[in-house]
Order: C-alpha cells, then sequence, then structure tokens
C-alpha cells in the first residue's frame, strides 16, 4: 500500500469517525442506551440490555471492540490457553459456499444461561436487566460453569493478578467473563467495545435496551433477519447477530 | 506493756499495710505506664486522609466489614453504585502516602490492622489496594505502550512460557494434533 | 454356622510401618501439590480455558464413583440376604468412606479458591447439580456411618436391614448424581445423555469391586488371614457380570450418541480420530478394562489362579482411570460447534480440537488423594474390627464347604 493510500485511509477513518461522534459523543449515548441511573437506584428488570452484531459490518482484520476490552478492563492481552479473553474475533468460512464472515464473540447473556443454572454457590447470577455476571466473592473456583456453558464464554484466572482496575475486580482462582461493562452501562455510557467500534466508524454493534419497543436495538431485531448463537439450546442470549 | 506491745503491732502492721498500698499502686501505676508505652505494642498505621470517616471510628473498628459486605452485594448484584460505602472510598483515604497503597508494610492501614489482629484479609486478590483514578490511567499499567516488561519473570510467567514453548514444541514435532 | 469373630489387624510389623510411611509421603506429596497450585495458580497445572478440568476431576471422579461401587458387597449381603457377602459388609463400609473422602479431598484441592470451599456449605444454588452433590456426599458419609454401626454393634443389629436399604438407595442416588454433573452439561456432545447416569452406576459397582477385591487380598495376605476360594470365586463371577454390563452401557451409550446425526462429530473424534482419547478408549478402556478382564474372569484355567484374580482387577481399575479421562477430558477436548456449517478460526481456539498436558502436580494431587483412601483404610482395620479373623471356606459358608 502506497503512502498516499494510507493517508487517503487515515483521512476517510478520520472522518468517519467524526461522522459517527456527531451522532453519538464517544463513550456517551445520546440514543443507544438509556439514560445514567442514579447511583442509589438498583437495576431495574423493566430493561433487558443486548448487543446487535451486523457481521456485514465487521471486517476480519478489525479487532478494535477486543482491544478496547482489553484496555478499559485493564485485562492482560496475550493469546496462551490459559490466559482470560472475555472478547474474540471469531473468523468463519461457510462450507457450503466458501463465504467468509468476521464477528465479535463474547458472553451471550442469556435469559437461561446454564451457567447460572449449575453454579455452586450462585456466584455466578443474572442481573434484574439480564447481564450474567461472577460474584467473585463466592466463587469457589470450580470451573463447572465453564463446563456448562456453550459459548466458551468464561475464563479463568490462572495465576495471582496486580493492577486491577479499580473498578473492574478480578483475581486468581476465580471464574470471568464479559460483564456487558455493567460498570460502563450504570453511568449510561456504553460498553468499551461498542465505542470502539463506532468510534473506528464500522458501526457493527449496536447496544440498547431489548426490552423498550422504540429502541433501535428492538426495532432492528424485530424487523430484520436476526440470529442467536446455538439457538437450538433455547436460552435466548441477549446477544443478536445478523448476517450470517 | 501488753498495751504497748499491742500499740507497737497495730503501728507495724498498718506501717507494712501502708507500705503494700504504696507497693500496689506504685506497680500499678508503672504496669499502667507500660501497658501504653511497650508491653502491648499497638499498630502505629499511617494512612487517614482529614479525620472523618464514613461512621465514627469506634464503629468502623467494630462493623467496616459488614458495611463493606452488604455494600458489595448492592453494587455487584443490584447495580446500586453509591461511593459512601465502596471500597475505592476506602482505599483514597487510607491509602498511605509512602507507597500510594493500603497495604505493602504493616504501617499500612489495611495490612497493619489485619496483621495486628491476626485475620485473614481478603479483599486484594481481586481488589486493587492502591489508590488509582480510573480516568488518570487510560491504559492497564502491563500494556502501557512502550513500557518493558518486568525485568525478572514471576514462577508463573516462567512456567507458562515453558508450557507453552512445550505445547509449541509438541505442535511442530507432530506429536499433537 | 459358628459365629465369626471379628478383629483389628495387629499392626506392630515393620511392613505395616513402612506402608503407612509410604502413603504418607504420597499424602505429603499431593499436599505439596495443592499447595503450589493455590500460590502460583492453576499455571502450573496442564489445565487451561479450553480444558478445565483435567487430571485431578479424573482421579476424584474415579474414587467417588468407586466409592458408592465399594459399599455393594455389603448391600448384597444385607439388602438381598445373600450370606456369604455378610461377612465383608464392614469392610466393604469402610472402603466405601475411605475412597470418598479420597476422592473429595482432590475435588476440593483443586479448586480455585480452596480457601473458600466453606462457601459451598453456606451459599447453596439448588438448581445446581453440583450443589445437589453437596448433600448427596454428606448423606452418604452419614448413611454409611450409621449403616456401619448397626453392622458393628450388636444392640443394633435389629436396624441393619433398614439401614442397609436406605445406604443402597442413597448410593444410587449419589451414583446418579455423579453421573449427571456430566448428563446435565447440554453443550457438550459427549456428555448430552442421559444415559450417562445408569451408565456411571455400572461403572460404579465394577470399579468399586475392583478395587474391594484388592483391597480384601491383600489384607487378608499380608496378615496372613486364611481367605477361602469360596468367597474369592464369588467375587470373580460378580466382578466378570458386572464388567460385562459396563460394557453393554457404553456399547449403547456410543451407539445412540453415532445415530443422532447432531453427536457423529464428537463420536467420530472418541472413536476413530482422536488421538490420545481414541487409543485410551479402544486399548485402556475397551480392551484393559473390559475384554482382557472378562477373558480372564471366565477362563475356565486363568480364574482358578489367585494372582489372576487380582490382576482381572488391577486392569479393571486401569481400564476406569482410562474411561474417566476420555470422558472428562476427551468430552472437553473436542471443540465446541458455534455455528453449523461454518469453519471457525480464533485467537481463543474455536473450531480447533483442544491440547491437554497433564502436569506432575495433577499427577501428585491425584495420587495423594488415593493414598488419603488407602491411609484410612488401613488405619481403620487396625483401630477397629472390621474383618474376621477367618474367611476360609469353612467360616463364609460351612455347608457349601462340606459339598465341594
Amino acid at each position: 500500500m502506497s503512502d498516499t493510500d494510507k493517508s487517503r485511509r487515515k483521512f476517510i477513518g478520520t472522518s468517519a469517525a467524526a461522522v459517527a461522534g456527531l451522532s453519538i459523543a464517544p463513550g456517551v449515548s445520546l440514543l443507544q442506551t438509556a439514560q445514567a441511573r442514579p447511583a442509589d437506584q438498583a437495576a431495574s428488570s423493566k430493561n433487558r440490555w443486548g448487543l446487535l452484531i451486523d457481521s456485514n459490518k465487521c471486517s476480519s482484520g478489525c479487532d478494535k471492540c477486543v482491544t478496547a476490552c482489553f484496555t478499559a478492563n485493564w485485562v492482560k492481552e496475550a493469546h496462551g490457553p490459559t490466559d482470560s479473553q472475555w472478547i474474540r474475533k471469531v473468523d468463519l468460512k461457510s462450507l457450503s459456499n466458501g463465504k467468509s464472515h468476521s464477528l465479535p464473540v463474547m458472553c451471550q447473556h442469556c435469559e437461561n444461561p446454564p451457567c447460572v443454572d449449575v453454579c455452586p454457590t450462585g456466584a455466578s447470577f443474572k442481573r434484574a436487566d439480564g447481564i450474567v455476571l461472577v460474584d467473585r466473592h463466592i466463587c469457589i473456583g470450580c470451573r463447572y460453569c465453564m463446563m456448562a456453558c456453550p459459548y466458551k464464554a468464561r475464563s479463568f484466572v490462572h495465576h495471582p493478578l496486580t493492577d486491577q482496575n479499580p473498578e473492574v475486580p478480578r483475581g486468581q482462582g476465580t471464574v470471568e467473563a464479559c460483564t456487558l461493562c455493567d460498570y460502563r452501562i450504570d453511568r449510561g455510557e456504553l460498553p468499551a467495545c461498542v465505542d470502539a467500534c463506532n468510534q473506528e466508524g464500522n458501526g457493527a454493534m449496536l447496544f440498547g435496551d431489548l426490552n423498550d419497543p422504540s429502541s433501535e436495538i428492538a426495532k432492528r431485531v424485530a424487523t430484520e433477519n436476526t440470529t442467536q448463537i446455538r439457538a437450538d439450546l433455547q436460552l435466548n442470549p441477549g446477544v443478536r447477530y445478523e448476517g450470517v | 506493756m501488753i498495751k504497748v506491745g499491742s500499740h507497737r503491732k497495730i503501728w507495724g502492721v498498718a506501717a507494712l499495710a501502708v507500705a503494700l498500698m504504696f507497693g500496689i499502686l506504685s506497680s500499678a501505676s508503672a504496669d499502667s505506664g507500660k501497658t501504653q508505652a511497650s508491653r502491648v505494642p499497638k499498630p502505629h498505621l499511617v494512612g487517614e486522609k482529614g479525620n472523618k470517616c464514613v461512621r465514627p471510628v469506634s464503629y468502623m473498628r467494630r462493623h467496616h466489614m459488614e458495611l463493606l459486605m452488604h455494600h458489595r452485594d448492592e453494587v455487584l448484584h443490584k447495580g446500586i453504585r453509591t461511593k459512601q460505602y465502596n471500597i475505592t472510598n476506602c482505599i483514597e483515604c487510607h491509602a498511605s502516602p509512602k507507597n500510594n497503597s493500603v497495604l505493602g508494610s504493616n504501617q499500612n492501614f489495611c495490612q497493619g490492622c489485619h496483621k495486628y489482629v491476626g485475620v485473614k484479609l481478603d479483599c486484594f486478590e481481586c481488589h486493587n489496594p492502591k489508590n488509582v483514578k480510573v480516568k488518570d490511567i487510560a491504559f492497564h499499567p502491563l500494556i502501557v505502550p512502550g513500557k518493558k516488561p518486568d525485568a525478572k519473570p514471576s514462577l508463573a510467567d516462567t512456567m507458562r512460557k515453558k508450557m507453552t514453548d512445550a505445547r509449541a514444541h509438541q505442535e511442530k514435532s507432530g506429536v499433537v494434533k | 454356622m459358628k459365629s465369626l469373630v471379628y478383629r483389628e489387624i495387629p499392626g506392630r510389623s515393620a511392613g505395616f510401618y513402612a506402608l503407612l510411611g509410604g502413603l504418607g509421603l504420597f499424602i505429603l506429596a499431593g499436599l505439596t501439590a495443592a499447595y503450589m497450585m493455590d500460590k502460583y495458580g492453576h499455571i502450573i497445572t496442564g489445565m487451561n480455558d479450553q480444558v478445565v478440568w483435567g487430571l485431578p476431576h479424573v482421579f476424584a471422579v474415579f474414587l467417588i464413583v468407586a466409592a458408592s461401587g465399594a459399599l455393594n458387597v455389603a448391600s448384597v449381603g444385607t439388602v438381598f440376604s445373600k450370606t456369604i457377602y455378610q461377612p465383608l459388609g464392614r469392610l466393604s463400609a469402610l472402603l466405601a468412606m475411605a475412597l470418598l473422602a479420597g476422592g473429595l479431598t482432590v475435588l476440593m484441592l483443586d479448586l480455585g479458591r480452596p480457601d473458600r470451599v466453606i462457601i459451598a456449605m453456606t451459599h447453596y444454588n439448588f438448581r445446581s447439580v453440583f450443589a445437589w452433590n453437596v448433600f448427596l456426599y454428606s448423606g452418604f458419609f452419614a448413611f454409611t456411618a450409621i449403616y456401619l454401626w448397626t453392622m458393628m454393634e450388636r444392640r443394633m443389629g435389629a436396624y441393619k436391614k433398614s439401614a442397609g436399604v436406605v445406604a443402597f438407595v442413597w448410593r444410587l442416588i449419589l451414583t446418579t448424581g455423579t453421573g449427571s454433573i456430566f448428563g446435565f452439561l447440554v453443550a457438550r456432545e459427549l456428555y448430552d445423555s442421559a444415559l450417562l447416569a445408569p451408565m456411571f452406576i455400572a461403572f460404579s459397582f465394577s470399579y468399586g469391586l475392583a478395587i474391594f477385591v484388592l483391597v480384601l487380598m491383600a489384607a487378608y495376605g499380608w496378615t496372613g488371614r486364611p481367605l477361602g476360594d469360596l468367597i474369592l470365586q464369588r467375587l470373580r463371577k460378580l466382578l466378570g457380570v458386572l464388567v460385562a454390563a459396563s460394557l453393554y452401557f457404553v456399547i449403547v451409550y456410543h451407539l445412540t450418541n453415532t445415530y443422532f446425526a447432531a453427536h457423529r462429530g464428537v463420536e467420530a473424534f472418541i472413536l476413530l480420530h482422536g488421538g490420545i482419547y481414541t487409543a485410551l478408549f479402544w486399548v485402556g478402556q475397551v480392551f484393559v478394562g473390559s475384554l482382557l478382564p472378562l477373558a480372564i474372569i471366565f477362563h475356565p484355567r486363568l480364574s482358578k489362579s489367585r494372582s489372576m484374580i487380582a490382576f482381572a482387577s488391577i486392569l479393571v481399575i486401569a481400564g476406569g482411570l482410562a474411561q474417566m479421562y476420555v470422558t472428562i477430558i476427551g468430552g472437553q477436548a473436542y471443540h465446541l460447534v458455534l455455528f453449523p456449517g461454518y469453519q471457525e478460526a480464533s485467537s481463543f481456539f474455536d473450531g480447533v480440537n483442544h491440547h491437554y498436558t497433564p502436569s506432575v502436580a495433577e499427577f501428585f494431587l491425584g495420587l495423594g488423594g488415593v493414598a488419603i483412601t488407602c491411609a484410612i483404610t488401613v488405619v481403620g482395620m487396625k483401630v477397629l474390627r472390621f474383618l474376621p479373623e477367618s474367611l476360609d471356606d469353612q467360616a463364609v459358608d460351612p455347608h457349601a464347604a462340606a459339598k465341594s
């Protein structure tokens, strides 16, 4: 690629980001998420937070969502078999027509999560607004939830940790996964991955309230052809996919 | 003679009693002095900004764990994120000015007192004991661009490297598919 | 029939203390491994985010499954009134409790936070099969202890039958629970089957009996007490039937899976091209663990030899460990299919089968559990009256002895 090409790309990228920035200021969204909840108010079952991922807009080489997740949650970036990955990019190739797709996979925040069913202590739980989390205070590290999850969404912390994000406590011997950036959602911000995808100008990830019929995500789920991973298991994940 | 003798006796007993009283008193006062000084050492803690905790100090000494425990469930399970009883709020005031942390030595606030009373701390395997402002640091300290990796890799790091190397070797030599 | 005399084993010989010392060393090594895993994390094991349960679980589940099986000898005597087995009841119950204790210790020490194991008692999620098992395990200890009490205390003898029935029913529920830990995992293709629970019950019968036979032969051999052919031959035949029953379940299980199109991938992996797992299945589980012992047990000449009976028992145990390895680790090594009809690739090992190489720490943790089981059994036999002084044919069944 020539330098001209590079700068041209950069320009297009910047202007796209600027356009995206006009509609959605980074980190704070007017359209996609509800207003920040007052700090003393509990998450409500009136909301069901979800994601809609459009694989048509997601390119194979881009992993901005993954980097943003690592950065925001201070998860050390690595790709060994014992390293935590809360979100990963999966590249797909159709066995019938050879068509390629790329999309991010993270905790699917099921309505009927198997991890919550199997957890012996109740450390795996679902918040009222549909976010599936691990209470590390009562997690004993048995890893039964990892056996039960059909999406391989969870990671086990295999060694002592230091320098955690004060808002994202995590430690040795417990299981962790995508939190949908609950601490950001609670103050009315977008999850880090969605934020990064928007800033990149891709707009492949849409965050919103599936229970609110007027939200963009609910409208698109109602009208467009969206799917859930392993829909046959009837877990009703809050993360939906399009174009695959 | 008898009378005199008995008088003498009484005086003798009184003198002895007084002497004993003084003795006890003086030794008692010596005791109490020692208590404060050396015999029962108390933890010397640093890290208390201002003079107002979220509750009176006497209450906090006995009940801080209950407040923390209640608040952790509020935050995690309900998403109630008030600041008052949040552990980060505690760390903000109680981090030692020396190392910006509540752990590190027996002078640090949490470690010092827990060591003194012999109660295991079970917070900081997961929570960061340092007073860090999230907004100040955009990146994880471990992935700051240009930052050199730690000079001494931990045993865990070495073992992990060994494992991945072994696995790569196996894959290369075709032992495992 | 003259009444049996139960007697503690003397336990004063150098050999006895050497045995205890050796077991102590293995227990120490197991505890050291657990300490290292707690200090440095599971990074020092071969387990990872893909294969989350490893060698410790192979040992632990094997011991727990065998525990309920070991109680069976007592049940056959009490519940099914086969008098010839009744002298073995006490040892059977002791061994069952010792096996469960060993297995649970390994399971507990492998936790990411073993220091918090008490939480498993204070916080229950009643929808979790694991949480049910916590009840099942403690219930098993309690009911087996009561059963043992009714067997050992003359005044409690009247309650022996009812205690035996309760313990027998409970052990069936327990193994159903253990099998269901895997059977309820709909996400993993090898596990998603209700057949796992009855299959685990069949496994437990044969593994438990094989261990029982070995312990019985060792205890009588090393203490020089007479052990008649009558009882040993009965146990041999029973073992043959139970091994055959296990093999039957394995065949039915794999046949149903192969018939179910969605599970053909994992079946092909285990049966045909799964590398170590295929080898362990055919060579370990099927040949060494089932066919070879069956051939020995039902061979007209070999079955007469005591050392061959012991050898067959060892083979059953080895096959059992291979079976656990294939079931637990093979089931995880096969990749999860997220998008059927697509080839998947990612940094998190989607679409590829996963690797697992057990580490020394895991191995010693597992062996530590075995050593705990053995130590409890040995010490138990020394301090309480578990073993009849004689199990010769005359003592076991005078009528049959007279006939032969």
